[in-house]
């Protein structure tokens, strides 16, 4: 954990006191200075953590969905719990977009699982750090990402606040993100809910509107008084996510970081980016080469032909 | 093992003819067959009459004020203190087993007097029943007490003969 803040406050603090970025003035990008707030009827879903019985169900139903490759032990094998990597409990990978981890809260009857994959911010850190446009946020509320376009620099790694795109280490000559897709093209944008919301039996997950949700998020707060922490995660949280959480332990005792204040991350890194066709051309080159980048290129450019003019604008 | 399946059968065959069998000390089936989900794992024999003794009679523990008994949870009673007897007391009557189906947000979306708004669907609403009081009660929870995998089940879990073994790629679907 420690090790990945550092590059992150690497990049807030260093980038964004860059006296150099301001002297650059606005580049290529124009954001605006306030918070978007995300489609008006955008989907999302709320994770009610104090339902959740880690069953790993909604693991196996992405894996299934997503094509992913098969998992080092079954679905099934609790042991998965125990595990811990360079000081940290399992993240997501290139095996797989979303985890459930257990967290033993003293004071709390029984462990408490969350389950964890990408939260689609309303302005996602991925997609604003991206110089090729790789990632879109579409109107349904999925973040979804385009590996045609990409190059494998892998600032996008960097600028999730929640560590969630993951390096395809399997594929080095065709550099690949893979994260969560909300299920955006086998579901979400058929109306259907995702896969893991579907399978889990405790329906720890509510499918719907991010503004319903938000309303009976607080409902719920209300109408089972001391049951929740009074709070919804990623109601504001960097500008809002589209998946949020409910949950009746301390937020920070169940891995999520509640330092990271309610700006989205464009709003940290938005001066660094004035600078990034100048540093960040130079880095993919020296990973992919220049061919390899101009032909990216030429497919981004054939990409964005192929994508609706709705597709674009929204 | 074997006694269980025809357990199963035998409730199966019985919930075909009857979709209940007849009562004996309370109203209502001495096992039921809960199959409406079933695809991953094999239909749940439900053993009714048990539960209702250990409830000692008191439905609306599971069936809320739908059998006529007094609701207890007060935040039901404030509109359901003097309720009566539903049309149904079945659990997929009232719980959707799609409910985050386009249609039932709609629905839920038009509604605009609607006050169950948080209902879970029926999945959920098995679950966290059935678990929320096994918990308490210290009965059973693991998945496998309750229910045996299909070889679907098994596929989709990659357990079984499903299962990954190190350094060999599993047996596919
Ligand atoms: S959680 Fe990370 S990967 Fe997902 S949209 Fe937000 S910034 Fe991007
Ligand atoms: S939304 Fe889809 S891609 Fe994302 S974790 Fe759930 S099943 Fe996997
Ligand atoms: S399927 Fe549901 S209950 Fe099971 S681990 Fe996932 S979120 Fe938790």
């Amino acid at each position: 954990m420690k090790n990945l803040l550092d590059r992150r406050k690497f990049l807030k603090g260093g980038l964004a006191s860059g006296v150099l970025a301001s002297v650059l003035g606005t580049g290529k990008k124009a954001f605006a200075e306030h918070s978007f707030g995300g489609y008006p009827n955008s989907m999302g879903v709320l994770v009610d953590l104090s339902k959740c019985i880690g069953c790993r169900t909604c693991e196996a139903a992405c894996n299934k969905e997503q094509e992913m490759p098969a998992p080092d032990k079954p679905f099934d094998d609790m042991s998965v719990f125990d595990e811990i990597r360079h000081g940290q409990k399992r993240r997501t990978s290139e095996k797989t977009h979303t985890v459930v981890n257990r967290y033993d809260v003293p004071g709390h009857d029984g462990p408490v699982f969350r389950k964890f994959q990408c939260n689609h911010c309303n302005e996602p850190g991925c997609l604003s750090s991206c110089f090729v446009n790789a990632y879109t946020k579409t109107p349904e509320g999925a973040v979804v990402y385009n590996e045609k376009v990409c190059v494998g620099c892998r600032t996008c790694m960097i600028a999730c606040p929640f560590y969630v795109p993951a390096y395809k280490y399997s594929s080095p000559i065709n550099p690949v993100i893979t994260k969560c897709k909300m299920c955006y093209d086998t579901r979400l944008k058929n109306g259907r809910p995702p896969a893991c919301v579907e399978a889990c039996p405790q329906e720890v997950m509510t499918f719907g509107k991010r503004r319903d949700l938000i309303k009976l998020g607080h409902e719920r707060i209300q109408k089972n008084p001391g049951k929740y922490i009074d709070h919804i995660y990623g109601e504001k949280e960097v500008g809002g996510t589209a998946w949020m959480y409910l949950s009746s332990v301390p937020f920070a005792e169940v891995g999520f970081n509640t330092e990271l204040g309610d700006q989205p991350i464009v709003n940290y890194v938005k001066e660094f980016l004035t600078v990034v066709p100048m540093v960040l051309t130079i880095w993919p080159a020296l990973f992919t080469g220049f061919h390899l980048l101009a032909k990216r290129k030429e497919n981004q450019k054939e990409s964005q032909k192929a994508t609706t003019p709705s597709d674009r604008n929204a | 093992m074997s006694k269980k399946f025809i357990t199963a059968w035998l409730a199966l065959l019985a919930l075909m003819m009857l979709n209940v069998q007849p009562a004996q000390s309370m109203e209502g089936p001495d096992t039921a067959t809960l199959d409406s989900l079933t695809d991953l794992f094999a239909p749940v024999s439900f053993n009714h009459a048990m539960h209702v003794d250990v409830v000692a009679n008191d439905c609306a523990v599971c069936h809320h004020h739908t059998t006529g008994t007094k609701v207890t949870d007060e935040r039901c009673a404030r509109c359901h203190k003097n309720s009566g007897e539903a049309n149904s007391v079945a659990c997929r009557d009232c719980h959707n087993a799609n409910p985050f189906s386009a249609e039932n947000l709609q629905k839920i979306a038009d509604a605009e007097l609607l006050f169950h708004t948080d209902k879970p669907g029926l999945k959920g609403a098995y679950h966290r029943k059935c678990l929320g009081c096994h918990q308490e009660m210290g009965a059973p929870t693991a998945c496998e007490n309750c229910h045996t995998k299909t070889e679907k089940g098994e596929a989709f879990y990659r357990s079984g003969k499903f299962a990954p073994t190190p350094g060999k790629e599993p047996a596919s679907e």
